[in-house]
């Protein structure tokens, strides 16, 4: 094998080839790989969209779920509260009620009492203006010694006294 | 059932190409032979087949005249190669611009004044020739190679700013395949930071391989000549990425040819021109390997359709031919394999050169 | 002619049995890592065009001598 005239193979390989080259990465390799690139950073870019579109919705679950623990709770502790203060003015009531029970029985005691007494001192002035009275008429009529009445009296008073008490 | 149909289809139409092939063949050599009854020669034919020529055999006798360009003592002289008349053994004589030419086995001479050549001692031509810039067989599928990759690749690129989104016809085919060389051969080699750059000479040259591999796997015109089974055409692609290796080596490319780390002073005296001459070996291999690659299947192939000739009967057709399929389809890998192993070794070359650090 | 031919031969066979060797040890490396498949052949691809490449050498002095 012998190689003939290679001047005229390597002068035109190496024209072709650089223009080659030239004109392949201006208008086919550069837009070509461009395209690609783009289009895998576009998928990249939606894939990593899609992830934080899916962490955000995870989220947005996560605060819903606490917004509505932290409204039961609230509504609980509300209820509580609620059933509490019943409870209060319920028992508030009741003893309020008894107070003024026990106030008002108190009152009528002390009324009563006080009736008593003065029905009694009543009963004693009385008693003791009717004893006098029928004295005088027993002293007028049969007693001539009026200390010996008047002992008497007071004798018959003092039985009148603790038969009333 | 329908790939089986497509499959015995396609086998038969390779058989008819194959035929078509032996027939210019045997054309050819009842072309070269007449006049005398010398016995086939199948080196002859073989190395006729495997390089380069003035003239673009087509079938028969019929073959496309290619302008012969030359660089002469008097300047520019171009004519057309029809004009030796398909002689190769220096007997036709042009004459231009007051110039006589003969062409002896493919090189073109200046003729002596008698119109003929002078043999030396080894009978070599001893006549001076013009530089030749000839548009050969050779330069003629080199073109045609180019302005395929022109017409396959820029419409490709068109159809990408049309539409967004998948790509779609010839560039869904074509994608992948640009693909691969940016996935599997230039970032693992390059590394990501810096592929970018040299993408478009490993696409290059990945694309013009491999279509160079494959022209010369059809059999008919336009077709049919081989760019990579000649050693000038590798050369220069091999020289082409020597220089790209050698102007983007960074510091620590240079510093591990002459001063390799970890090695002691002494030692350096026989590391470095070990290191220098591995610059000059690598691309030399790549030369090579492409070269051989495709010259040696063409060879067998051609080798093997020989053998109906050597043995005189059409008998051994059929297990010629059977063979021929057989290293027709693995040229076929071949083809796809070596534009792949040479696009490889380029990318690890140049990684070598710009990687920062081990 | 003859003698470039038995050392063309002779290259065949030394690369024969290197590729064979390069070959065989990457189908055990895959069997063992199936998932390093790719690296592995790339890998095996690079050892084998370096032993081919030499190969060739010895083909292409044949050639050139035939």
């Amino acid at each position: 094998m012998n190689i003939t005239h290679p001047e005229s193979l390597i002068f035109w390989t190496v024209l072709v080839f650089v223009i080659l080259l030239v004109l392949l990465r201006k208008y086919a390799w550069k837009p070509i790989l461009g395209a690609v690139k783009s289009r895998e950073t576009s998928i990249n870019d939606a894939l990593a969209a899609a992830e934080e579109a899916r962490k955000e919705m995870q989220n947005l679950k996560a605060d819903n779920e606490r917004i509505l623990k932290e409204a039961r709770a609230e509504r609980d502790s509300l209820l509580k509260e609620a059933r509490e203060m019943k409870e209060k003015i319920i028992a508030d009531a009741k003893e309020e009620a008894q107070e003024q029970g026990s106030k008002i029985i108190a009152q009528a005691k002390a009324a009563i009492e006080g009736e008593k007494r003065a029905a009694l001192a009543e009963l004693k002035n009385q008693v003791a203006s009717l004893s006098v009275e029928i004295a005088e008429k027993v002293v007028k009529q049969e007693f001539s010694d009026k200390d010996k009445q008047l002992e008497l009296v007071g004798n018959m008073l003092g039985e009148v006294d603790t038969t009333l008490n | 059932m329908s790939i089986a149909r497509e499959s015995v289809k396609f086998i038969a139409f390779l058989t008819l190409l194959f035929s078509i092939s032996v027939f210019s063949q045997e054309h050819h050599n009842n072309h070269s032979e007449d006049g005398s009854e010398e016995a086939f020669d199948p080196t002859e034919v073989i190395m006729h087949h495997i390089s380069d020529s003035h003239d673009f055999h087509i079938a028969g006798n019929l073959s496309l005249p290619l302008p012969v360009i030359l660089w002469t003592d008097n300047g520019l002289v171009t004519f057309m190669s029809s004009e030796f008349h398909h002689d190769e053994a220096g007997e036709v004589v042009v004459d231009k611009k007051g110039m006589k030419f003969v062409r002896y086995h493919d090189e073109i001479y200046y003729a002596g004044a008698n119109g003929a050549l002078d043999f030396d001692a080894e009978h070599h031509p001893a006549n001076d020739r013009p530089l030749n810039f000839s548009i050969t067989k050779n330069v003629f599928t080199l073109f045609l190679a180019a302005a395929l990759m022109l017409l396959i690749f820029i419409p490709v690129a068109r159809s990408y700013k049309k539409h967004q989104g998948a790509p779609r016809g010839l560039a869904g085919f074509m994608e992948p395949l640009i693909l691969f060389v940016r996935n599997e051969i230039a970032i693992p080699n390059i590394g990501k930071k810096k592929y970018e750059r040299y993408m478009p000479y490993l696409l290059t040259v990945f694309f013009l391989i491999w279509l160079g591999n494959l022209f010369g796997l059809i059999p008919f015109f336009p077709f049919s000549g081989t760019l990579t089974n000649d050693i000038v055409f590798t050369g220069v692609l091999a020289v082409i990425t020597f220089l790209i290796t050698t102007f983007s080596g960074n510091k620590q490319y240079w510093g591990h040819i002459f001063a390799t780390p970890g090695v002691p002073k002494p030692l350096l005296l026989i590391m470095i021109p070990v290191e220098v001459l591995g610059m000059f070996t690598k691309p030399f291999a790549l030369m090579v390997r492409l070269f051989a690659n495709i010259t040696a299947g063409h060879i067998v192939i051609l080798s093997l359709f020989s053998l109906i000739f050597i043995f005189k009967t059409a008998a051994v057709a059929p297990v010629s031919i059977a063979f021929a399929l057989f290293m027709f389809v693995l040229e076929l890998l071949v083809a796809a394999l070596q534009a792949y192993v040479f696009t490889l070794l380029s990318a690890l070359f140049i990684g070598q050169a710009v990687e920062d650090h081990h | 002619m003859i003698l470039a031919g038995i050392g063309a031969g002779l290259a065949a066979i030394a690369a024969g049995i290197g590729i064979g060797k390069i070959g065989g040890s990457a189908m055990d490396a895959i069997a063992r890592q199936p998932e390093a498949a790719s690296k592995i052949q790339t890998a095996m691809i690079i050892a084998a065009a370096l032993i081919e490449g030499v190969a060739l050498f010895a083909v292409v002095v044949a050639l050139m001598k035939g």
